[in-house]
């Protein structure tokens, strides 16, 4: 017999041993004290008794998610093979610990990295935690749509010029609304510069598995990338895979991830991760031309009403569009008088229908391969509803998502400084301690180290006027703000 | 040997029937579809194990659905017709020489195909030359159509499987938008009497009232449905389903019926107190 059999694609370690666990029928004295449900009927009756014993912890045959030997090592090994890099690491609190590992990895307190404006909380979290200081490059924004858009190469360029001690440049691939930069350009520059290129994928993860997307990080040579596996990979919500080439010393950074992550690994979201790499690698290719063709056929329609504009792969220019990623449906809905967010209010309350988020001029609806045709008729028919009903003239209406803001500190300086509570409205001119947010997307309007400026309050208060959830204040109503104070 | 056919009414209800033989099945790109010849009911059409309708009273469901309006509507031309896959209410509506063109929106040919080729008693007028018949998704023909027609009849299954999206506030908008400024809109509209169905009567009707301007429903009763209690919702723009029902000019064209008469038209408005209050229509018949 052979001892030693090479896994494929088709395996899934990880859920392989937790099967067999199961059907061992343990007599469990370990975690969780719910004992396979039976300590708590009604979440077994919800979740379903299967499910429910499924909540297993640790244990020799189910390996340990923070020194992995076993089936979990084998089950990264796959879902590195499968992404095509040389290292993954399953991250069970969620793609913002994948993202903040990648900087904590490579920099320390004073470091500088380079990354766009435009990044998830995420990062700039990770920047508060490490005290890493953010060189921002200004993304490109698009005046029609008001959107941030990608990184220009001569952008990156002048601040790797200007920063030769930068550590790392992080990059969106692609942004919330499917934008991508030149990431293959920005890597060559980077690595001539002796900088290390860190990728947030949370919304790239189908790159990986088609030929007719933009170019994936791990196969634009980049050294690491957050990948949320539970976004368009089909598995659940939280799991998510830190890919990393040889580069990078993968044992530290597995050090670094255990600094933060849990220890009890939750094995239902481990196994999703290891089925939803097996279905992605098997099915990928098909799951992408769907959510394509999906895609297109929906702003097709979408334009063909009228008023609304589904934008697509005409908005690339070669620089700060470099590529766009056809699977996302983003619709700019300005131009029917309605915030983006109240199309989207009007869509979940009057039509039963939730999309991802809407914010001031636009709405982001999720195509994924789990999308039936009935669901995209519908979506597209309750847009022509909503324009039937509602449109009206735009006046007065916010024609921008994104400022760009001026850095006065570093973001862990200004967050742990003695601050000044204040009004929002007379906070202009002081230093933002704290970070103020659309959620979602979950981009900074302001982070920590931030000049506060009448221009950004405006923009906060349309925000909320709209129904947008602002969030990120210590206030939980969102009328005062936390102001660095600069006579301490 | 006995072969018998069970028809799932709700999780703890079913209705067998008797069959003689199985005429046909096939397997189409939305769903399995049967037809039976039982003992008791004829030919019974079935869909993924669903009845939707049998030889001895689809006349009944035909019938109402079409000759309501059409009492009431005094010219109706232009019809869309939204799933019908049988050709049963097709059937109806060719006995109008009033009416001139009938679009048929129907998502799978192979029910067409079905009983074009098996159950020709409700297929027979689908070869009419009034007749269009369209096999595409439903809410997609009827979002592309504005001020179009006078009358549409929602003729379509349960909304658990394919005829989900005939059940939305989307498409009831949409049909508004492809009705004249007089237009009438008929909608299969499940039974409310057992509690697995009843909220799917108050969401649709509650979602047809925030599109049109007047909205009820009206009974009948079919033996081989469940519970036998049966409704469609009268939507219109203008039209009242009492007040403007022309009997006499109805009754002098001659159109043969069996269940459907100008006397049961009216009393098919009057609704049980629980229906009633199901859709909140206390007091008096709400709108019109």
């Amino acid at each position: 017999m052979e001892s030693n059999t090479r896994l494929t694609q088709n395996d899934t370690p990880i859920h392989r041993a937790l099967e067999e666990q199961r059907l061992n029928r343990l007599a469990h004295f370990d975690v969780p004290g719910h004992k396979g449900g039976r300590g708590n009927k009604e979440l077994k009756e919800f979740l379903g008794a299967d499910c429910v014993k499924l909540d297993m912890n640790s244990m020799k045959p189910l390996d340990n998610l923070c020194h992995p030997v076993s089936v979990i090592k084998d089950a990264q090994m796959l879902a590195a093979e499968a992404f095509g890099a040389d290292e993954a690491f399953f991250i069970v609190n969620g793609t913002t610990a994948a993202v903040q590992a990648m900087i904590m990895a490579t920099t320390v307190a004073g470091d500088k990295i380079i990354m766009p404006r435009n990044v998830h909380r995420s990062a700039i979290n990770a920047l508060v935690v490490n005290g890493a200081l953010p060189v921002y490059v200004n993304p490109g924004v698009n005046q029609r749509l008001g959107i941030p858009l990608g990184m220009s190469v001569k952008d990156v360029e002048t601040a790797i010029h200007e920063n030769p001690d930068a550590k790392a440049i992080l990059v969106n691939n692609p942004t919330y609304y499917g934008i991508c930069s030149d990431l293959k350009q920005i890597v060559d520059m980077a690595h001539d510069a002796g900088m290390l290129v860190l990728v947030d994928e949370a919304h790239g993860t189908h790159f990986y598995f088609s030929d007719t997307l933009p170019v994936s990080a791990m196969k634009a040579g980049a050294d690491m990338s957050a990948v949320s596996m539970h976004k368009t990979g089909g598995s659940l919500t939280q799991s998510s895979i830190l890919l990393t080439r040889n580069t990078v010393n993968a044992d530290y950074i597995r050090q670094i991830i255990n600094l933060t992550q849990t220890t009890s690994g939750s094995y239902l979201l481990l196994s999703s991760l290891d089925i939803a790499r097996k279905n992605m690698s098997l099915n990928g290719k098909f799951y992408s031309s769907k959510m394509i063709e999906f895609a297109s056929y929906a702003r097709e329609e979408i334009n063909k009403l009228g008023g609304y504009y589904a934008f697509g792969e005409e908005l690339i220019d070669g620089d700060t569009v470099f590529d766009f990623d056809r699977t996302k449906l983003s619709v700019h809905t300005r131009d029917i008088g309605l915030a983006g967010i109240e199309v989207y209010d009007l869509l979940r309350d009057d039509y039963g229908i939730q999309i991802e988020f809407g914010d001031i001029g636009n709405i982001l609806a999720i195509i994924s391969g789990g999308d039936r045709n009935l669901e995209i008729e519908r979506l597209i028919s309750a847009l022509s509803e909503i324009k039937r009903l509602h449109e009206r003239e735009k006046s007065g209406m916010f024609d921008h998502e994104y400022i760009n803001p001026k850095i006065v500190m570093g973001p862990q300086k200004a967050f742990f400084s003695k601050k000044l509570s204040l009004a929002i409205e007379e906070s202009a001119g002081g230093i933002c301690s704290e970070f103020v947010m659309c959620y979602p997307p979950g981009i900074p309007i302001l982070a920590p180290g931030e000049m506060i400026t009448q221009e950004i309050i405006h923009y906060i208060e349309y925000a909320k006027e709209k129904g947008c959830l602002v969030t990120g204040t210590q206030d939980m109503n969102v009328e005062n703000i936390n102001i660095v104070d600069t006579s301490a | 040997m006995e072969l018998w056919y069970t028809d799932k009414h709700t999780q703890n209800v079913q209705l067998t029937m008797k069959v003689k033989n199985q005429i046909a099945s096939v397997e189409s790109e939305y769903q399995r579809i049967d037809i039976l010849d039982t003992v008791e009911f004829g030919k019974v059409l079935v869909l993924d194990g669903e009845l939707m309708i049998t030889q001895k009273d689809e006349f009944i469901y035909h019938e109402m659905i079409t000759h309501v309006p059409m009492a009431v509507h005094p010219h109706v031309e232009n019809v869309l017709v939204i799933g019908a896959g049988d050709g049963g209410t097709i059937r109806e509506l060719t006995k109008y020489d009033t009416i001139k063109n009938i679009d048929m929106v129907e998502i799978d040919k192979s029910v067409t195909d079905m009983c074009l080729q098996y159950f020709e008693e409700t297929s027979c007028k689908l070869s009419d030359s009034r007749v269009h018949m369209h096999f595409e998704e439903s809410i997609r023909f009827a979002r592309m159509k504005k001020d179009e027609y006078d009358l549409i009849i929602v003729d379509c299954a349960d909304p658990y499987g394919p005829a989900e999206g005939l059940f939305t506030r989307e498409f009831y908008g949409n049909c508004f938008k492809a009705l004249h400024e007089d237009g009438i809109l008929i909608n299969q509209h499940e039974s409310p009497y057992y509690s697995e169905h009843s909220r799917t009567v108050q969401k649709a009707h509650k979602h047809i009232q925030q599109v049109f301007p007047y909205s009820t429903v009206y009974q009948c009763h079919i033996p081989s449905y469940p519970s036998g209690h049966w409704l469609f919702g009268f939507a219109s723009k203008k039209y009242d389903p009492i007040r403007d029902l022309h009997e006499e000019a109805w009754n002098r064209l001659g159109i043969k019926t069996k269940y459907y008469n100008t006397d049961l038209h009216k009393g098919s408005f009057y609704l049980p107190t629980y229906v009633k209050e199901l859709l909140g229509m206390t007091g008096e018949i709400k709108n019109i």
